[in-house]
C-alpha cells in the first residue's frame, strides 16, 4: 500500500495487483507535509491543551477526488485524448458496445479501455479479444470507480497520443454521477430492458451525463417499452442531454455513435499536435 | 453504499486537517448537504458512525445544514425552489429547468480539541 497517498488501501486492484508503489507519475497533490505530522505527535501528547474551538474549513467532500480528477483531465488534454465514461446499470450493454465500437470505428485513433468491475477481470478479456489493450480495476466492495482509481489505471494502460480511453465503470446508476474521473462526457446506458422511468428514479446520473444511449433497440418489437416516454423524462432531468437510439448487438444506430465519438475527439483535438489524426478518415474539416 | 465512501471522504478530510489546524479529535461536523446532492441523510448518519470507529473523529456528532433546492426557469425566467431534479417549475409547470443551487455536499465547520 502507499504510505503517501494511502492508496492500495482497501481491496482495489489493478490488473489483479495492488497499486503500483507510487512511481506516482500523475503526481497526486501530495499535501501530506510529515513535519505536520510529528507536530500532532507532540500535541497528543501534551496534557491541558485539549480546549474545544471551532475551526472553518469550507471543504468540498469530494474536494480530493475532484484534485485527482482534475490531473487525470490534464493528462488527457495534454496527451490530445478523448476519455468517455461509460455508466449504467449492470448489463444494459456496456461491454458489448465497447467490443463494437472498437471493432467498427478502426484502427485510428487507438481506443484503450479501463474496465471497472468489483470482481472479474471478464470484461477486460472480452475487451483484449478485439486487439484493444485495456486495464481492469476491480474495487472490491467499491460500487463506484473513483479519480485516484483511474490515475493508477493509466500509469498501467499509458494510452496513445491522440487516442481515445473508455472507462467503463462499475454497473451503477447512483454513487459515479458524484465522482468526476477526469473525462470529457459521461455516457448513460440505459437499455430498454429496463423501466422507461430510470431517468427519474436517477435523476443525478441522467444529469451528470451529456448522452444518453438508448440500447437493445433491436428487441422493441417484444416488448413494452415506451420510448417517447423514457427521452420525455430523460430531458425533464437534465434539457441539455443528447440521446441516440442504438443495438449493440445488430449494430442499429451505432453509426451516430461513432460520429458523436469522432465529434468530441476532435473538440479535445482542435488545437492540439496530434490533431491530423482525422484527415486521412474523415476528409477535410 | 454511496453514503459509505462520502463518510470515507468526511473522515478523510478531518484527518488531513488536524494537521494544519492543530487538533487531535472532533467533537462535531457541521456539514452542508442539499436535497440534490443524492445523499440519503439517515445512512450517512449511520455510515459515518462506521467509518470514523478508530480515528480521530470516533466521537464526531454530524450536524446537518440542510439547504434549498434552486433552479433557473428557462420559459418564465424565475429563479424557483425545487426539490428533486425532475420537478416542474411551480411557477409555469415548465421542466426547462436549470438547477442552480442545491447539490452542495460540503463541510463547514468543526468542533475539535
Ligand atoms: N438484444 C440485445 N442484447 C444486448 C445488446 N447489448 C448487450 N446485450 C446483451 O446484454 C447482456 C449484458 O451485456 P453487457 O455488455 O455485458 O452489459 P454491461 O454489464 O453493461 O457491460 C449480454 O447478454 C449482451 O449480449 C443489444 O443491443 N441487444
Ligand atoms: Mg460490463
Ligand atoms: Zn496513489
Ligand atoms: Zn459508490
Ligand atoms: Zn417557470
Amino acid at each position: 500500500m502507499c504510505s503517501v497517498c494511502g492508496c492500495g488501501h482497501g481491496e482495489v486492484k489493478i490488473d489483479g495487483k495492488e497499486p503500483r508503489n507510487h512511481s506516482h507519475d500523475h503526481s497526486h497533490d501530495h499535501s501530506h507535509d510529515h513535519e505536520g505530522e510529528s507536530e500532532i505527535g507532540v500535541y497528543s501528547h501534551a496534557p491541558g491543551l485539549a480546549q474545544k474551538r471551532m475551526v472553518q474549513i469550507e471543504q468540498d467532500i469530494l474536494a480530493k477526488n475532484n484534485s485527482y480528477a482534475a490531473q487525470n483531465s490534464n493528462l488527457f488534454s495534454k496527451q490530445g485524448i478523448l476519455a468517455l465514461n461509460l455508466v449504467s446499470s449492470p448489463g444494459s450493454g456496456k461491454t458489448s458496445l465497447l467490443a463494437r465500437t472498437i471493432r467498427e470505428l478502426g484502427k485510428k485513433p487507438v481506443i484503450s479501455v479501463i474496465e471497472g468491475d468489483q470482481q472479474t477481470a471478464n470484461d477486460a478479456q472480452r475487451i483484449r479479444e478485439t486487439g484493444a489493450k485495456a486495464v481492469q480495476v476491480n474495487t472490491g466492495k467499491g460500487c463506484h470507480l473513483d479519480a485516484h482509481m483511474i490515475g493508477h489505471a493509466l500509469e498501467e494502460l499509458a494510452p496513445h497520443d491522440g487516442g481515445i480511453v473508455f472507462i467503463e465503470n462499475v454497473g451503477n446508476l447512483v454513487c459515479p454521477a458524484g465522482f468526476d474521473l477526469g473525462e470529457a462526457h459521461k455516457v448513460v446506458i440505459l437499455s430498454v430492458t429496463e423501466g422507461e422511468d430510470k431517468p427519474i428514479k436517477y435523476p443525478d446520473m441522467f444529469h451528470a451525463s451529456d448522452l444518453m444511449l438508448l440500447n437493445k433497440i433491436d428487441l422493441l418489437p417484444h416488448l413494452e417499452f415506451e420510448v417517447e416516454r423514457c427521452i420525455d423524462y430523460a430531458l425533464r432531468v437534465n434539457p441539455a442531454i443528447k440521446i441516440l437510439k442504438v443495438s449493440a448487438t445488430s449494430g442499429e444506430g451505432m453509426e451516430q455513435w461513432y460520429e458523436w465519438v469522432r465529434t468530441a475527439h476532435k473538440m479535445v483535438l482542435s488545437g492540439h499536435p496530434t490533431a491530423d489524426i482525422y484527415s486521412k478518415t474523415g476528409g477535410k474539416e | 453504499m454511496h453514503e459509505m465512501s462520502i463518510c470515507e471522504g468526511i473522515v478523510q478530510v478531518l484527518e488531513e486537517q488536524a494537521c494544519a489546524q492543530n487538533y487531535k479529535s472532533v467533537g462535531k461536523v457541521w456539514l452542508e448537504i442539499g436535497p440534490l446532492a443524492g445523499v440519503e441523510l439517515e445512512s450517512l448518519r449511520f455510515c459515518f458512525e462506521a467509518v470514523a470507529k478508530g480515528t480521530l473523529a470516533e466521537d464526531a456528532k454530524l450536524e446537518i445544514v440542510e439547504t434549498k433546492g434552486l433552479a433557473w426557469c428557462m420559459k418564465c425566467s424565475n429563479t424557483v425552489e425545487v426539490a428533486r431534479r425532475f420537478d416542474a417549475c411551480p411557477t409555469c409547470g415548465s421542466f426547462q429547468l436549470q438547477v442552480t443551487g442545491g447539490d452542495e455536499m460540503r463541510i463547514k465547520e468543526l468542533e475539535v480539541n
